[in-house]
């Protein structure tokens, strides 16, 4: 399992679309904002939270479709079927490189980000925990979305459709655990749910994107 | 006949009339799928038949 | 793939047509008694006036497109374990039908909150939760047109119903507990359970009877649809080959 773990991430680096393209998104869509919701400081304090985290979100669905795409395409992803490693920790393996590849990168770069929008000086900390403990969701998530679409042409907008609502939790407490934080509030509920989201995606979402990814190959 | 609705008329009425018009809509959407597609069961049929 | 592979497809069929005209019928009978009697015969609210008439079109609704869903739930868990091809074709009958329930209680929903909120559309807690759930129902509905294989559609529709599930239930209460957070009143969120009297409870009774009856009618018409649908697909391949 590391051995494809590692597999997975150095092809990811080599690639080089992984990393430098999600934070790239990042950062545009948070630009943008300001240009479409006018540059009032106050205004831009109020919607940092949930726009970080909503850009944060996209950013991750960017790559996702490549998730298993590119093993189907070249035919590996029989081949990972039938080895001794069972496909459900296939599918882990991959939410956990597609978090170390995007997700990662996301939640470090976000504090930086938060300066463009005027994000509270008190939620700097939980717009980078939030995003430790609720990016890791977003991938396994997403992971489930990519088995279910991977043999279907062109199938990154069928996947979004899918799983975007799927993110829905995760959204609410991760944003909401930032506003808290940027008000000067106790934020510890929002991320104990977010904490037990993305636990209990890990424990079951493998099992779920494995039978899908049966389901593909049959 | 129809009861006094007060300021709400436009708005009962309006739902009524749409929730109406949509469950009559898709009892004949299903309906006349259902009738085209026994049509054409019975025309492949047909044809596997006179193939055989 | 042989003639009506198992039994059961055509058993259904022939099982099922019949009773199709009196759930047809009766749906209609029901649910225009019921409708009659919550539009002319019921009073007024003191605080919602005449709106409250919408509660006849909303609660049997709001109701039918959870069940439905709850029913497609069951139909995916039956397929994935058991595979009767019909269990699975009938979770793909009812999800259109879901739909049309989903957005006629969003709808419903909206306008009936008019004169609480002073607006057509509110992020009230259950007015959100429907909307998420009108986006499951349409990812599920795309999945299965996406997918060419039939059974390979079926499987992967029913593992997204059982995971939807799960998320659509996370996320009533992340719904409940988002709304909460943004400090707005609880006379805001359209709590049906709260003061129903009597006299507006059992013509509303009625239409949910009407509701069911009706989706019955349709999920049984539609699933025999399907079944025809697959059978002209397995005789074109055979013809093709």
């Amino acid at each position: 399992m590391i051995a494809l773990l590692k597999r997975d991430l150095m092809l990811a680096v080599r690639a080089g679309g992984g990393f430098g393209l999600g934070l790239a998104f990042f950062l545009i869509v948070i630009v943008l904002v300001p240009f479409g919701v006018g540059p009032e400081a106050e205004i831009l304090a109020r919607i940092a939270p949930g726009m970080l985290w909503v850009a944060a979100l996209l950013a991750a669905l960017l790559s996702l479709d490549r998730i298993f795409a590119l093993d189907y395409e070249d035919g590996s992803l029989p081949l990972l079927a039938t080895s001794p490693l069972p496909l459900e920790g296939v599918a882990l393996v991959k939410g956990i490189a597609h978090w170390v590849t995007t997700g990662l990168p996301l939640t470090l770069a976000a504090p930086a980000l938060g300066f463009l929008l005027n994000l509270a000086p008190s939620a700097y900390v939980w717009l980078f925990v939030s995003l430790a403990f609720g990016t890791p969701a977003l991938s396994m998530i997403g992971a489930f979305g990519a088995a279910l679409t991977v043999g279907v042409k062109r199938g990154g907008l069928l996947m979004s459709l899918l799983v975007l609502p799927l993110y829905v939790p995760t959204l609410i407490f991760g944003a909401e655990a930032v506003r808290r934080g940027a008000d000067g509030f106790d934020a510890s509920t929002p991320m104990l749910m977010l904490a037990g989201i993305t636990l209990g995606c890990f424990a079951v979402l493998p099992f779920a994107a494995a039978a899908a990814l049966r389901g593909n190959l049959r | 006949m129809i009861p006094d609705l007060g300021k709400y008329a436009i708005e009962v009425l309006t739902v009524y009339a749409v929730s109406i018009a949509m469950l009559v809509g898709v009892v004949a959407i299903t309906l006349h799928r259902s009738r085209k597609v026994k049509a054409r069961l019975a025309a492949v049929e047909a044809m596997q038949g006179g193939a055989k | 793939m042989s003639i009506w592979e198992y039994a059961n497809p055509k058993k259904f069929i022939t099982t099922t047509t019949p009773l199709v005209p009196w759930l047809l019928w009766g749906a209609i009978a029901v649910l225009g008694v019921g409708l009659t009697w919550g539009f002319f015969f019921t009073p007024d609210d003191a605080r919602q006036g005449s709106t409250v008439k919408i509660f006849y079109l909303h609660v049997p609704s709001a109701m039918m497109a959870i069940n439905v869903w709850a029913m497609m739930l069951m139909a995916s868990v039956i397929w994935l374990v058991r595979r009767h091809h019909v269990s699975a074709l009938a979770a793909k009958a009812a999800a259109p039908i879901g739909v049309v329930m989903t957005i006629m209680a969003l709808f419903t929903g909206a306008i009936w909150g008019q004169p609480i909120w002073g607006t057509w559309w509110a992020w009230d807690p259950r007015l959100t939760s429907f909307l998420i759930l009108f986006l499951f129902y349409l990812g599920y509905i795309a999945l299965w047109a996406a997918i060419e294989d039939p059974d390979t559609a079926a499987d992967l529709t029913s593992v997204l119903c059982i995971v939807g599930s799960v998320f659509a239930i996370l996320s009533r209460y992340a719904v409940n507990f988002w709304n909460q957070g943004l400090h707005q009143p609880a006379s805001l969120s359209l709590d049906k359970e709260e003061n129903v009297a009597d006299v507006f409870w059992y013509p509303a009774l009625v239409c949910i009877a009407g509701f069911v009856l009706l989706f019955l009618a349709l999920v049984l018409i539609r699933t025999a649809t399907e079944i025809r649908l697959r059978r002209i697909r397995a005789l074109e391949m055979r013809m093709r080959s």
